[in-house]
C-alpha cells in the first residue's frame, strides 16, 4: 500500500471514532449535539500541546482523553435540562466558542496553531494501523455499551425522559454518562489526529466537522453502530474518490442528508435491515 | 401504624392560581382510594407532586414514614411509589416485553455502572412475562408497543408501574379514552393489584367505576379536599354535588 492509500485509512480510522462517539451521545441517548468537533478539537489541542513539549505519546493521548471527557462533563451537566433544539443550539455555540478562543490563544500558537508536534516513530504505516485499531476498539466498545443494560437505559432515555424516571432510571445521570464517554472518545479521536498530522489549526475543528460528523450519524442510520461506521467510511472515500466531489462536499453531503431524512429516515442501517427482510421473504 | 402515603399541607401554586391547597390525608396500606373531583380541581398536579414530578410550593409527602419531599422520582420509585402516566407514555423503540423488563431491572438501572457491566435480562424478563400475564396482556409480550391499541397500552402502563415493585402505585386517569366493557376489565385488573396488598390510589372521571370498586373515596375541588369517605356517603355529600354540578346547574334544576 502506498503512503497515501495508508493516510486514507489514518483518516477513515479517526472519522470512524467520531461518528460513532457522536453516536453514542445523539444515537443512544437522544441529545442532539452540534459541537462534537469541539470536543474533538480541545483533544487534539490538550495532546499537540503535551507532545510537542516533549510528553511520551500515551500521556499526550491520555490528557487529550481526560480534558475532551471533562468539557463534555461541564458542558452536559449546563445542558441537561435542555431539550433537542435547545441543546442543539447550545452545542452550535460551543463548537463557535472553541475555535474563537483557540485564535486567540498564542501559547496555542493562535492562528497558525501547533506545528512541533513529534512523529510516533511507527511510520505512515504504524500510524494508520494504530489508528485503524483504536477506531475498531472504539466500534467494540460502542456495541458492548449498546447491548448492556446501560444501552437499554440510553434508550428509554432517548424515547421518554419523564417515563424513565417513573420506572427509577437517574435520567441525568444516563446523559451525563452518555455525553462525557461521547466527548472523551473525540478527544482520543483528537490526539490521534494531531500525531497522524503533526500539525493542528483551529479550522480543522470547525462547526461545519460537527455538521458533518452529524451527517455521517444520520446517513448512516442513528442509534446504530455499524451503519454510521459504514456512513463514515463511505462519506470519507467519496470526496477521495472524485476529487471534484471535493468542492460541493456540503452540497452533496446536504442533499444526502436530506435524501435520508425523506425517503429512509433509519439511514443505512434501515435499508440493511429492509433489504435483509426481502432477501428473506423471497426464500 | 405508620401510613403508606401521607401528605401534610401539601400546597403548589401557579402564577395567582393555588392549585392544590393545604392537602393533608393519609392513606395506610393496602388502601384502595380513588381521587375524583370536576376539571381542574387539581388531581393531576396533585399526583404529578406526589410522583416528584413537580416540587410543592409548601408541605411534606412521606412514603411509608420516609420523607420523599426533596428525593428525585427515580429515588421515589426506589422507595417504593410508582406511578403511571393520564396520557400513555411507553417507550415508541421497544417491544412490550421491553418496556416491562427494564422496569423490572430497575435495581440495575439504579446504577449506571451496574447497567454497564450487565448484559444479561433472563431472570427480569421472566418477571416481566409474569406482571404481564397478570394484567392480561399474555401473548403481546414481542409486539412493538406501537402496534397496540389504546386499552392494551393502558394495561401496559400499571404493568409497566406494577414491575418495580412499589407498595404503594398512583393510577392517573386509567380508564380514559377506554370503552365501557375495556373500563371495567381494567378496573378489576387494578382490583386485584389491591387485592395482593398494593396500596392503589386512582384518579378517574369515570365516577360507576371508581363508585363500583374503590372502598375510600376522596374528592378534591378547587385544590382543596372536599369529601374523604365511603363512595356512596361522598356521593351524596351536598358539597360534593354542588361541586361537581356547579352554582349553574343548581340554578337551571331551580
Amino acid at each position: 500500500m502506498s503512503a497515501y492509500a495508508f493516510s486514507v485509512l489514518g483518516v477513515i480510522g479517526i472519522n470512524v471514532m467520531l461518528a460513532v462517539s457522536l453516536n453514542m451521545i445523539t444515537g443512544f441517548c437522544g441529545q442532539f449535539s452540534l459541537g462534537h468537533a469541539a470536543f474533538y478539537g480541545s483533544g487534539a489541542y490538550a495532546a499537540a500541546y503535551l507532545a510537542a513539549a516533549g510528553a511520551p505519546l500515551p500521556v499526550a493521548l491520555l490528557a487529550g482523553i481526560m480534558v475532551a471527557g471533562v468539557l463534555g462533563f461541564i458542558v452536559g451537566f449546563a445542558s441537561l435540562r435542555l431539550r433537542d433544539d435547545f441543546l442543539a443550539v447550545t452545542t452550535i455555540g460551543v463548537s463557535f466558542l472553541f475555535v474563537g478562543f483557540v485564535r486567540k490563544q498564542h501559547w496555542l500558537g493562535a492562528e497558525m496553531g501547533i506545528s512541533r508536534i513529534p512523529p510516533t516513530g511507527l511510520g505512515s504505516e504504524g500510524n494508520a494501523l494504530l489508528i485503524v485499531g483504536v477506531a475498531v476498539a472504539v466500534i467494540v466498545a460502542s456495541i458492548y455499551v449498546n447491548r448492556s443494560w446501560m444501552g437499554f437505559c440510553f434508550r428509554a432515555v432517548g424515547d421518554d425522559e419523564n417515563t424513565a424516571r417513573t420506572i427509577g432510571i437517574p435520567v441525568y445521570a444516563y446523559k451525563l454518562v452518555a455525553f462525557t464517554l461521547g466527548t472523551a472518545i473525540a478527544g482520543l479521536a483528537g490526539g490521534l489526529y494531531a500525531y497522524f498530522t503533526q500539525f493542528i489549526v483551529p479550522d480543522s475543528f470547525g462547526f461545519l466537522v460537527s455538521v458533518t460528523l452529524m451527517a455521517m450519524v444520520v446517513i448512516g442510520g442513528t442509534g446504530s453502530t455499524l451503519g454510521v461506521v459504514a456512513a463514515a467510511i463511505m462519506l470519507t472515500l467519496l470526496p477521495e474518490a472524485f476529487r471534484f466531489i471535493n468542492e460541493y462536499r456540503l452540497l452533496i453531503f446536504g442533499g444526502l442528508l436530506m435524501l435520508v431524512v425523506r425517503f429512509a429516515p433509519e439511514g443505512l442501517a434501515g435499508l440493511g435491515r429492509s433489504m435483509l427482510r426481502m432477501a428473506r421473504a423471497k426464500k | 401504624m405508620t401510613a403508606a402515603l401521607h401528605l401534610d399541607a401539601v400546597s403548589i401554586r401557579f402564577g395567582g392560581v393555588i392549585a392544590v391547597d393545604h392537602v393533608t390525608c393519609s392513606i395506610s396500606a393496602g388502601e384502595f382510594v380513588g381521587l375524583i373531583g370536576p376539571n381542574g380541581a387539581g388531581k393531576t398536579t396533585l399526583i404529578r407532586i406526589i410522583a416528584g414530578l413537580l416540587a410543592p410550593d409548601w408541605g411534606r409527602i412521606l412514603v411509608s414514614g420516609v420523607n420523599v419531599t426533596n428525593l428525585s422520582t427515580a429515588k421515589r420509585v426506589r422507595n417504593g411509589l410508582a406511578m403511571t402516566h393520564q396520557i400513555v407514555r411507553p417507550f415508541r423503540s421497544m417491544t412490550v416485553l421491553e418496556n416491562v423488563t427494564l422496569a423490572a431491572g430497575h435495581r440495575i438501572t439504579a446504577n449506571p455502572l451496574h447497567a454497564l457491566l450487565r448484559w444479561d435480562r433472563g431472570m427480569e424478563e421472566e418477571r416481566s412475562r409474569e406482571v404481564l400475564a397478570s394484567v392480561g396482556l399474555k401473548g403481546a409480550e414481542l409486539k412493538p408497543v406501537l402496534a397496540l391499541p389504546l386499552g392494551q397500552l393502558k394495561r401496559l402502563e400499571v404493568a409497566r408501574a406494577l414491575a418495580v415493585d412499589p407498595f404503594v402505585i398512583l393510577l392517573d386517569e386509567p380508564l380514559a379514552g377506554l370503552n365501557r366493557r375495556e373500563a371495567a376489565v381494567q378496573m378489576d385488573v387494578i382490583a386485584s393489584i389491591n387485592a395482593r396488598g398494593v396500596t392503589t390510589i386512582v384518579v378517574e372521571h369515570n365516577l360507576a367505576e371508581v363508585v363500583r370498586i374503590c372502598p375510600r373515596v376522596i374528592v378534591l375541588d378547587q385544590g382543596r379536599i372536599i369529601a374523604d369517605g365511603p363512595p356512596n356517603t361522598v356521593i351524596a355529600d351536598p358539597a360534593v354535588r354542588e361541586a361537581y354540578l356547579g352554582m349553574g346547574a343548581s340554578h337551571a334544576a331551580a
